[in-house]
C-alpha cells in the first residue's frame, strides 16, 4: 500500500510535509512502517481542494487533509479498511462522496500525458520514474534508432512548442541537427512568467527525470553534448528537485559519459533567471544565460543558427519536453491521434479565477470551453454569471459566452482574437471589470518592457494611460479608436513577442466588451463595481437597521449614525474600501 | 559611484564567491545571486567590488542590477511581505489585500516600515494559486487571505 502525499507547491504551502511526517510517525506507531509507504509527489491539479492524500492501490482520495486527520486515515483507512469519509470529496451536485479520482467531475474529462508522473511517483526517486517506463524512450533511441528516425518520429506525431508560440518540434530539432558547427546546445526554457501559470513548475516539481530524459533526447537527435535549464530563481522547489534528479541520473550512467553504452555524452546544467518576463523570449533567454542584461535580438540569426555562445541551440519548453518520452515508446501514431487536425496531443492550462475548482488541468486538444469550465471546472464561484476566459496571460486575450462551444486548439484560439500562449487560464465572472482586467495586463508589459524599442517602450505606457483615464471616468470616445490604433501600431513596430503580442488584451477586450468600455466613459458607470474613481457606496435608508456594523468597520470614520437609526456614508471621506458592504448584514449598503 | 566603504570581511567574502565561479564575466548573474543571498541586497559598494573582480565596468553590473527585478539595491525589511499580484490572485482580490497591508502598515510598495521590521512589495505567481489570494511572509505561505485577515497575520510577528 502507498500513501501518496502532494508535495506540490499549493499544498505545501498548507503543511502537506507536516501531514506527510505525521502519517509517518502514525504508521511506526503501529508496527507498519515497512508495509506501507508514505510518497511526497508533485501536484494532483487539484489544488482548490489540497492539501491531497490519495491511497494506493484502491484510488482513494482525500481532500483538504489536515496535519492532526493523519492518525485517523492511518487507524480507520490503513489498519481497519474503512474510509474516512469527511475527508472524501463531495460532489456539488448530488452532494455525494466519491472516493475514487477516477469519479470525479475534475478528472473525468481529463487525459494526463505530459502530467502522466505526476502525482504518481516520488519524484525524488529515479527508481520509480523508471518503475514507470521512465527512460526507456532513451534506451530506445540510443539503442535502436537513428538521429534522424528521432527526430521523423517526432515530425510524424505532429508535437507543437507549449511555451506559447505552437512551432512544430520535429522541424525545429531538423533545423538544429542540419546546422553543423563543433559544439551545439540544448535549451529547456522553464523561465515561465505568464502571471498566474504554474504548469512548467508542476512538471518539474512532480517529474523531473521526464524534462532530463527529453532533453537528452533532444542532444543525440541533434548532435548536442551540453543541455541547459533556465529556470526562475523564484522556483525554489523545482530547482531542488531538479539538482537531486541531475545527480541521480548521473549515478545511474542516464547522463554524463556514454550514457548506456551507447557512446553518447549529454550533461545537463541549471541556470537561474532573475525576474523578468522578458528572458523566457528565446533570444533574450539565451543573453541572459550569457550573463548580460536579457534584451531580445532580431530574428535571423535564429537560435538554430546562432544561439548560446553563437552556437546552434535548440530551444524548447518545459511541457514541450515532457512529452517527448512518451511519444518515443508508444510512438507517433499513439500521439497523433489525440487532439485536432493541426494541433496534436494535449495542452495543460493553469485553470484559475472564478472557478470552484481551481488547479492544473490537462486536456486533450479539440476540447470545448464549455466542457473546461463547467465540467472540469465546476463552474462559476458562487453560482455567479460566467463572463470570460482569459488565455495566453498579458500576449493573449479573451474568450467569451460565444466562444464556449469551440474546440481549444492553436488555430482556433488565434482566430478568435486570443492565443493558447503557455496556459494561463483565468476565468472571470461579472465582478470582474475587463477595462480594469485590459489595464492589468498593460502595467505588466510596461514594467517588463525591456525598452529596446520604442513603440513597445513609449506605445504601451500611452495605452496605459489612455486606460487609467477612463477607469478614473476621464475617457472619451476618441479614446477608444487612439487605443485600437496606437496598438496595431504597436503589434506592427516591436521588435520581439512581447511588444507584438502586448495590445492584445485591450484590442480583445475592446472587441468583446465594447458596451463596457463605452458604459465607463459615457455613462461614467462600471458594473463590476471595481474601478473605484466611478463607484459610490450609499446605504439604502429603508433597508438599514442601524446595527451600527459598518460604522464600527469603516477604516476612516466615514459613516455615521445613531444606534438602531438609518446610516450614511460621507463620500468626501469614503475610501471605497468595500468593507461596510462585507459587513452589512441586511444588504442595506449598495454601489452605484 | 559611492565610495567602497565595505568591511574587510565582506569584500573578502565577495572575492571568494567571484573566484568560485572563476571570475568570469559570463557568471555575473549567478555571482549576484550569491552575493544577494549572502548580504540580502546589492548597494553600489557590493557592485564595484564584483565588476572589480570580474573585470566588467561598473556600469555593466549596475545594468544587470536595475534590469532583473529579482536583485535589489536597498534592504529588506526583517519580515518582507509579498504579495501576489499574478492574475489569479488579482481576480480574487489581491488589490484589496495589498491596500490593507499599505494601510495598516503605512508604506508603499517597495518601502521598508522605519523600525525596519516589515518590507512590501509585489510579486507574480509563487505557483499556490488554487490558494488565491496569497501572500508571502518570508518564506511562509498565507492563503485565501482577506483584508480582515490582514491585521491577525502582522499581529504574529509585531509582538
Ligand atoms: C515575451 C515572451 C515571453 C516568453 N516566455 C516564455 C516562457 O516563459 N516559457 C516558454 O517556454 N516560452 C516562452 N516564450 C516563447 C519562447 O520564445 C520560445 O518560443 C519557446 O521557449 C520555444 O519552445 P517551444 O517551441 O517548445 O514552445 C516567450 C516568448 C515571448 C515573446
Ligand atoms: S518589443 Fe518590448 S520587450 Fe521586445 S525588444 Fe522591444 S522593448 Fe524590448
Ligand atoms: S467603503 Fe470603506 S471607507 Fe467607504 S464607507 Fe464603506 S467602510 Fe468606509
Ligand atoms: S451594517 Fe447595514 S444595517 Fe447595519 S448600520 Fe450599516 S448599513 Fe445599516
Ligand atoms: S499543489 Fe497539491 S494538488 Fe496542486
Ligand atoms: S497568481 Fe498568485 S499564486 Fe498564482
Amino acid at each position: 500500500m502507498h500513501l501518496l502525499v502532494c508535495g506540490g507547491t499549493g499544498c505545501n504551502a498548507s503543511r502537506s510535509q507536516e501531514i506527510a511526517a505525521n502519517l509517518k510517525s502514525s504508521l511506526k506507531d503501529n508496527g507498519l512502517e515497512n508495509e506501507v509507504q508514505v510518497i511526497l509527489t508533485g501536484c494532483f491539479g487539484f489544488c482548490e481542494k489540497g492539501p491531497i492524500v490519495k491511497i494506493m492501490p484502491d484510488n482513494t482520495f482525500y481532500t483538504e487533509v489536515k496535519p492532526e486527520d493523519a492518525t485517523e486515515i492511518i487507524m480507520e483507512h490503513v489498519v481497519k479498511g474503512r474510509k474516512v469519509t469527511r475527508l472524501l470529496y463531495t460532489d456539488p451536485e448530488n452532494k455525494q462522496h466519491v472516493a475514487d479520482s477516477k469519479h470525479m467531475g475534475f478528472y473525468k474529462k481529463q487525459m494526463r500525458i505530459a502530467l502522466r508522473n505526476c502525482g504518481y511517483i516520488d519524484p525524488q526517486n529515479i527508481e520509480e520514474y523508471i518503475g514507470a517506463d521512465g527512460y526507456a524512450a532513451l534506451a530506445k533511441c540510443l539503442g535502436e534508432m537513428t538521429p534522424e528516425q528521432v527526430i521523423n518520429e517526432i515530425k510524424l506525431s505532429g508535437l507543437r512548442g507549449r511555451g506559447g508560440g505552437g512551432f512544430p518540434t520535429g522541424l525545429k530539432w531538423e533545423i538544429a541537427s542540419k546546422n553543423h558547427a563543433d559544439q551545439k546546445y540544448v535549451v529547456c526554457n522553464a523561465d515561465e512568467g505568464d502571471p498566474g501559470a504554474f504548469m512548467d513548475r508542476s512538471i518539474l516539481e512532480g517529474d523531473p527525470h521526464s524534462v532530463l530524459e527529453a532533453m537528452t533526447i533532444n542532444g543525440y537527435a541533434i548532435g548536442a553534448t551540453i543541455g541547459v535549464i533556465y529556470i526562475r530563481a523564484e522556483y525554489p522547489l523545482a530547482i531542488n528537485r531538479l539538482l537531486v534528479a541531475i545527480d541521480q541520473a548521473h549515478e545511474y550512467g542516464l547522463l554524463g559519459k556514454d550514457i548506456l553504452g551507447s557512446g553518447f555524452n549529454f550533461d545537463i546544467e541549471l541556470r537561474y533567471g532573475a525576474g523578468a518576463f522578458v528572458c523566457g523570449e528565446e533570444t533574450a533567454l539565451i543573453h541572459s544565460m550569457e550573463g548580460l542584461r536579457g534584451e531580445p535580438t532580431f530574428k535571423p540569426p535564429f537560435p538554430a543558427q546562432s544561439g548560446y555562445n553563437k552556437k546552434p541551440t535548440n530551444v524548447n519548453n518545459v511541457e514541450t519536453y515532457a512529452n517527448i518520452p512518451i511519444i518515443i515508446t508508444k510512438g507517433a501514431d499513439w500521439f497523433n491521434k489525440i487532439g485536432t487536425e493541426k494541433s496534436k496531443g494535449t495542452k495543460v492550462f493553469a485553470l484559475a479565477g472564478q472557478i470552484n475548482n481551481v488547479g492544473l488541468i490537462e486536456v486533450p486538444m479539440g476540447i470545448t470551453l464549455r466542457e473546461v469550465v463547467y465540467e472540469i471546472g465546476g463552474g462559476i464561484k458562487g453560482g455567479k454569471e460566467f463572463k470570460a476566459v482569459q488565455t495566453g496571460g498579458p500576449s493573449g486575450g479573451c474568450l467569451t459566452t460565444k466562444h464556449l462551444d469551440t474546440p481549444i486548439d492553436y488555430d482556433n484560439l488565434l482566430a478568435s482574437g486570443s492565443m493558447m500562449g503557455s496556459g494561463g487560464m483565468v476565468v472571470m465572472d461579472e465582478t470582474s471589470c475587463m477595462v480594469a482586467i485590459a489595464k492589468f495586463y498593460l502595467e505588466f508589459t510596461v514594467e517588463e518592457s525591456c525598452g529596446k524599442c520604442s513603440p513597445c517602450r513609449i506605445g504601451n505606457k500611452r495605452l496605459h494611460e489612455i486606460l487609467e483615464k477612463i477607469t478614473k471616468g476621464n475617457g472619451t470616445m476618441e479614446d477608444l479608436d487612439n487605443l485600437r490604433n496606437l496598438g496595431r501600431v504597436i503589434k506592427d513596430a516591436s521588435l520581439c513577442g512581447l511588444g507584438q503580442t502586448s495590445p492584445n488584451p485591450v484590442l480583445s477586450t475592446i472587441e468583446n466588451f465594447y458596451d463596457e468600455y463605452v458604459e465607463h466613459i459615457k455613462d461614467k458607470k462600471c458594473r463590476a463595481g471595481v474601478c473605484k474613481s466611478l463607484m459610490q457606496y450609499v446605504i439604502d435608508q429603508e433597508q438599514c437597521v442601524g446595527c451600527t456594523a459598518c460604522a464600527r468597520n469603516c477604516p476612516v470614520n466615514a459613516i455615521s449614525g445613531e444606534k438602531k437609526m438609518p446610516h450614511f456614508i460621507n463620500t468626501e471621506l469614503c475610501i471605497k474600501c468595500g468593507a461596510c458592504i462585507e459587513k452589512c448584514k441586511f444588504n442595506a449598503i449598495s454601489i452605484c | 559611484m559611492a565610495k567602497v566603504k565595505l568591511a574587510e570581511s565582506k569584500i573578502n567574502k565577495i572575492k571568494e564567491i567571484c573566484t568560485s565561479f572563476g571570475n568570469k564575466p559570463g557568471e555575473a548573474i549567478n555571482v549576484l545571486h550569491k552575493v544577494q543571498g549572502e548580504f540580502g541586497y546589492l548597494p553600489a559598494e557590493v557592485q564595484e567590488v564584483i565588476a572589480q573582480e570580474l573585470n566588467v565596468s561598473v556600469a555593466q553590473i549596475y545594468g544587470i542590477v536595475t534590469f532583473y527585478s529579482f536583485f535589489t539595491m536597498t534592504p529588506k525589511g526583517e519580515f518582507p511581505i509579498s504579495v501576489c499580484m499574478g492574475t489569479a490572485c488579482y481576480v480574487r482580490g489581491a488589490e484589496k489585500v495589498l491596500d490593507e497591508f499599505k494601510r495598516e502598515l503605512k508604506i508603499g510598495v517597495g518601502e521598508t516600515t522605519p523600525d525596519g521590521k516589515f518590507s512590501l512589495n509585489c510579486l507574480r505567481c509563487v505557483g499556490a494559486c488554487g490558494l488565491a489570494p496569497v501572500v508571502l511572509i518570508g518564506e511562509k505561505v498565507y492563503g485565501r487571505l482577506t483584508p480582515d485577515g490582514v491585521k491577525d497575520i502582522l499581529n504574529e510577528y509585531r509582538s
